[in-house]
């Protein structure tokens, strides 16, 4: 495979290892991130890396595109930082209130504008949507092939890549043509830390900022007025805690546990 | 005044912080059973860039300064104390060369201990002690364009990893001069290992030199000139340095206290809800504030290149001596789980006490301290 152009996207989200601190907003129907760090969301950081271990093995030159508010501009100078050619933060009032759809569009005109791609890499899911119909949505936006849930990938000799799946007892291998859309778990690599000359060189670098009009969106199709998905309502479950003592010999308490597990759903 | 720091300092916290939890913190329990350096380790903090923070950008460091350092030790520190030790000492290693090598000196050396591709270490004390600088017996004796170093120094850092090694020795009755010797060296050998019941994991051992030849184009400065480039380099990177390392400490016993505190419970309560453990946390707050605002002031004012030996002097003599009052306050918190081995408080503790004597006693801090203040105040 010769000169490669792999797109990373990322998104910045609450640092995980604050989760238990992280409030909700009943007015706002969001969550409260003021008191929490923001991180590149684990996964991203994952697709980031497959996109430089790539570029380093194959040559080439990863972009990072991101969507956010303007602090998100902290995220890209990581990525910059890991090694990323290229950052370009989607920053627009406009833009807010997003849902996957109209996230997927934005990111979809921000590629595009971008130019010429092989390989779109994206994390599997965040940790603050979890949803992850990103990846699929964005394919489909450009048209290409798509392939989630991704825990290694490889270049064949004709030109094409075969990617191993997690499913649930095991992995599925697919091969797709390039380009394609590839989202990865966190079982694909290890992300590097930056190096301190990598830190400061990343700040010392332009991130590039494209608003809505520079990726020529269609006002209805992005920000809150594009997203048929809308909050309802956002609220912490109650967690009722509650034992249950099964007694007996440990076969007949292991079938015991067994029945119950399964008349609760668990299993 | 602003207390905040840069984007960029901001991102070398995470970055050391990840490194550290990520890549040191699963080897903690190794190092402290065996005592072995893990060299791996030392190699990944050279690939990361931490060797080379006060090496000038055209010497292949990065030049990102003191406070920089202090950020990254810190949190090494948080993690292990032995690691952030062997770090800050490789940083002493290159000092006399930075500060007082000259330019071939600088580019013979200093781009391979920027990558951790050699490790440094300064060897100043001998067996009559540390803090008598001028007693030492080392001596070096010039023949012809080279000089024979004679001597044994003791209780040094890196002893056994070090590849490039600050040397004091006396060239007159009261002369002394640092040289430069490089690992492999005839007659620079490394002695005994010392066992130290804390900071195990960091190399500390003897050096001795016996009929070592070392060129001139070793010597940094000209004869005579060593005293000043030992005690500078030690007041300016050694003792912030161990500083820094004993302020990680602090950090990790505020953390532990919080945590355990919260999760303990007694009398149907977190034992947070206690008066008494109250006041050992609010104790702890207190030497951790006091420990980091000391510390990254006096290497704010080295940025600056504002003279700072009372700076320096007060944040290693609070920050060590805090360490060890935060470990102890820590197992009281903990209670008999603080002595248990498998809990973290007791290796605090024994990590935290190496720290006061290194890079210059207390007592030798309050003669440094009161140098500063006789003259400022007066």
């Amino acid at each position: 495979m010769n000169f490669l152009n792999v797109i990373a996207c990322i998104k910045q989200v609450p640092d995980p290892q604050y989760l238990s601190k992280i409030t909700i907003d009943p007015a706002r129907k969001t969550i409260r991130r003021e008191d929490v760090p923001a991180v590149i969301n684990p996964l991203d950081k994952h697709a980031l890396e497959e996109g430089l271990k790539i570029r380093d093995e194959h040559g080439g030159r990863v972009t990072v595109v991101s969507m956010g508010p303007p602090q998100a501009e902290l995220a890209c100078r990581e990525a910059l930082a890991m090694g990323a050619d290229e950052a370009i933060l989607l920053c627009d009032r406009a833009f807010a209130g997003a849902d996957t759809l109209s996230t997927s569009y934005s990111l979809s005109l921000a590629i595009k504008r971008v130019g010429v791609f092989n390989m779109i890499l994206c994390g599997n899911e965040t940790v603050d949507g979890n949803t992850g119909q990103v990846p699929p949505q964005l394919a489909d936006f450009l048209n290409i092939p798509h392939v989630t849930r991704a825990r290694r990938i490889e270049f064949t000799n004709e030109g094409k890549v075969r990617v191993e799946r997690s499913i649930e007892y095991g992995y599925m291998v697919v091969e797709v043509t390039l380009p394609a859309v590839i989202a990865v778990t966190r079982e694909i690599n290890v992300p590097r830390i930056p190096t301190v000359s990598g830190i400061m060189e990343a700040h010392q670098r332009e991130v590039k900022v494209w608003t809505a009009k520079d990726i020529e969106a269609e006002e209805e199709r992005i920000g809150l007025a594009g997203s048929p998905t809308q909050v309802a309502d956002i609220f912490s479950p109650e967690i009722g805690r509650k034992g249950e003592m099964l007694r007996g010999e440990p076969e007949e308490v292991v079938k015991l546990l067994i029945r119950r597990l399964h008349e609760l759903g668990v299993i | 005044m602003d207390f905040s720091f840069t984007p960029e300092q901001e991102m070398l916290r995470k970055t050391a912080r990840e490194f550290a939890e990520r890549e040191i913190a699963p080897k903690v329990d190794q190092m402290d059973e065996t005592g072995e350096v893990p060299m791996d380790l030392v190699k990944r903090m050279g690939e990361l860039g931490f060797g080379g923070v006060i090496i000038p950008k055209e010497y292949g460091g990065t030049g990102v300064g003191h406070l920089a350092r202090i950020i990254i030790l810190e949190e090494i520190g948080r993690v292990s104390a032995a690691m952030a030790n062997t770090l800050q000492i490789h940083h002493l290693g290159e000092s006399p060369i930075i500060y007082f090598g000259t330019d071939e000196q600088k580019k013979r050396w200093l781009p391979s201990l920027a990558t951790g591709k050699k490790i440094g270490a300064l060897a100043l004390t001998e067996p009559v002690g540390g803090s008598d600088v001028l007693g030492i017996q080392t001596v070096a004796k010039k023949e012809g364009d080279a000089y024979i170093i004679n001597g044994r120094k003791c209780f040094i850092t890196n002893s056994h990893i070090s590849d490039v090694c600050g040397v004091i020795a006396k060239t007159g009755e009261k002369e002394l001069t640092c040289f430069v010797v490089e690992k492999g060296t005839k007659g620079f050998t490394p002695g005994r290992e010392e066992d130290k019941f804390g900071l195990r994991g960091c190399n500390t051992g003897e050096i001795v030199l016996e009929n070592c030849k070392v060129p001139v184009e070793n010597m940094i400065g000209k004869p005579g000139d060593g005293l000043r480039t030992a005690l500078s380099c030690i007041s300016n990177v050694g003792r912030p340095g161990v500083a820094a390392s004993a302020l990680g400490i602090v950090q990790r016993c505020l953390e532990e206290a919080v945590k355990y505190a919260n999760q303990r419970t007694l009398y149907g309560k977190p034992i947070a809800n206690l008066q008494a453990i109250q006041w050992l946390i609010t104790d702890i707050y207190m030497d951790y504030e006091i420990s980091r605002w000391t510390a990254y002031y006096a290497a704010w004012l080295r940025d600056q290149g504002v003279r700072c030996d009372t700076e320096n002097s007060l944040t290693k003599f609070w920050a060590t001596r805090g360490a060890v009052r935060c470990a102890q306050r820590l197992i009281d918190i903990f209670g008999a789980y603080g002595v248990l081995n498998e809990y973290v408080p007791q290796r605090l503790l024994r990590d935290a006490w190496p720290l006061v004597s290194a890079a210059g006693t207390s007592e030798i801090m309050r003669v440094v301290m009161a140098g500063g203040i006789l003259k400022k105040y007066a």
